[in-house]
């Protein structure tokens, strides 16, 4: 046997040992955040959450840079980093649990699946238990979305919000995460 | 050859065994764009001087700058409350490197304007600058009448051009840590018309700036303008400023104190007329120092690209 010939067996091996379990990913997954008080909306979205779902085990992981979000207001985006994410210091948030409700072999046929994700989050390096409904939507033509919205509380993150402002920031903020997973190769 | 197999079988093994439990890691590094370092200063001033931050894309900037009178002015000018100055200006951010802006002072009755360009900004990730070099051309034109201007002489004609100085600053800085930032912003301010033959119409300063967070949202800043090559007429110093930045939600407030009054480059760069060592000194010495303070409201006019939600 040639070098090459070995270097190509070994190409050909690796994606077989992947394929034969039902891995799906994104690196543009969308994550949004929303703050809702009579005084003040806050608004902040990132398009750049990175997720890797095992359908077979129900394994999720999701990682995102808390730089990615943007806000409409460049100011509040400073602060947002600056002030209370400190994303100098914690320069990501992470997901690390499992969705329930589907099976692997559901994901072959179109239709819209309730799940259940839980695991454990971590914002502002403080990691807490978290449980969410959500749905799969299998569109049949080999696209898989993942919708969920669940609530944060900042002071369980140790988010401190100080009191001049704690009118125009809501005490539970909205999630939303939509994931367009495409199967890995 | 059989090596180079058993290499492979184990790399292939390996890199499966890895991805059960390490989903994310089964992606490799993530690629990333550059990401600019940011918040080095809590504004584009330090106090007078242009710190390395611009105002951000599509932003605009309400500038209100206010030095009261010198505070040793003791009980009849009420500590400085009377005699006070004012600038007020604009600032607009045109994109990510480019900002520009006027204002107005009522030292001399000064219009003044600016730009101030980012031609290296410092790297977080994804690139490799370790600071940031911005450079700022600045113009003021003093609408004074002609008996009026510092350098009045009834046997000159009084010219538009004498009315105009102009300042051109490089700043060269870096933000070393969450808290610490530093800049040199050395430049040269150019006078077309000065009083006397003896003053020089170019005055060269080399000159530095810095700020430490205490907290979050309250900084120390202190700056210094130092002329170079007897630059100065007799009765001006040198302009050193300290004072804080105090953040809230959509405000930054500057509060200073500083020997210098005007707040455009010729008048604190070179007309400096309080001096530190008068600070308690009695009023007929001469000026102390001034309490002052900036504040600065932002308004976004332009919206940044953002994903649809």
């Amino acid at each position: 046997m040639t070098l090459l010939s070995n270097a190509l067996l070994g190409l050909a091996l690796a994606p077989l040992t992947l394929l034969a379990q039902d891995r799906y990913m994104t690196r543009t997954g969308h994550v949004d955040f929303h703050s809702s008080t009579p005084i003040e909306d806050i608004h902040a979205d990132n398009d750049k959450a990175v997720s890797v779902w095992d359908a077979g085990t129900g394994a999720l992981e999701i990682s995102m840079l808390i730089k990615a979000f943007t806000f409409k207001k460049a100011l509040m985006q400073e602060h947002f980093n600056e002030n209370y994410m400190e994303s100098g210091k914690f320069p990501k948030s992470n997901f690390k649990g499992s969705i329930k409700g589907v099976t692997a072999a559901q994901l072959a046929v179109a239709g819209t699946y309730p799940v259940t994700v839980e695991g454990q989050i971590t914002i502002h390096g403080v990691e807490k238990p978290v449980k969410a409904g959500g749905t799969i939507t299998v569109d049949g033509k080999g696209g898989i979305r993942a919708d969920s919205q669940f609530k944060v509380k900042p002071a369980d993150h140790d988010i401190k919000i100080p009191g001049a402002v704690r009118d125009n920031i809501a005490e539970s903020i909205q999630i939303t995460v939509r994931f367009d997973y495409t199967k890995m190769p | 050859m059989r090596k180079i197999l058993l290499l492979n079988i184990a790399l292939v093994l390996s890199a499966s065994a890895f991805a059960q439990n390490d989903l994310l890691g089964m992606l490799g590094e993530e690629e990333t764009g550059p990401e600019y370092t940011n918040a080095a200063f809590k504004t584009t001033r330090v106090i007078n001087a242009h710190s390395l931050e611009n105002t951000a894309n599509g932003v605009l900037d309400f500038r209100i700058g206010h030095r009261f009178g010198p505070g040793n002015g003791g009980l009849q000018d009420f500590f400085g409350l009377d005699g006070a100055t004012v600038r007020l200006g604009f600032d607009y951010g045109v994109n990510d490197r480019l900002m520009v802006g006027f204002g107005r002072s009522g030292y001399q009755k000064t219009l003044d304007a600016f730009v101030k360009y980012k031609l290296v900004r410092q790297c977080d990730a994804g690139c490799k600058a370790p600071l940031t070099v911005a450079i700022v051309a600045a113009s003021s034109m003093t609408t004074l009448d002609a008996q009026e201007v510092p350098w009045y002489d009834p046997a000159r004609e009084d010219y538009f051009t004498h009315r105009l100085s102009y300042a051109w600053t490089l700043i060269v800085g870096r933000k070393f840590s969450e808290g610490v930032s530093f800049q040199l912003n050395p430049g040269v301010v150019h006078r077309n018309l000065v009083a006397s033959a003896d003053d020089p119409n170019d005055v060269f300063h080399a000159s530095g700036a810095g700020r430490v967070k205490i907290t979050k949202r309250l900084a120390f800043n202190a700056e210094y303008f130092h002329v170079l090559r007897n630059g100065l007429e007799d009765q001006f110093k040198n302009s050193l400023s300290v004072g804080f930045d105090i953040e809230t939600g959509g405000h930054v407030f500057q509060l200073h104190l500083s020997n210098s009054a005007g707040m455009f480059d010729r008048a604190f760069i070179t007309e400096s007329n309080g001096d530190w060592a008068r600070t308690f000194g009695p009023p007929g010495d001469g000026a102390g120092i001034h309490f002052g303070f900036n504040i600065s409201r932002v308004f976004t006019l332009k919206e940044p690209k953002r994903p649809k939600a």
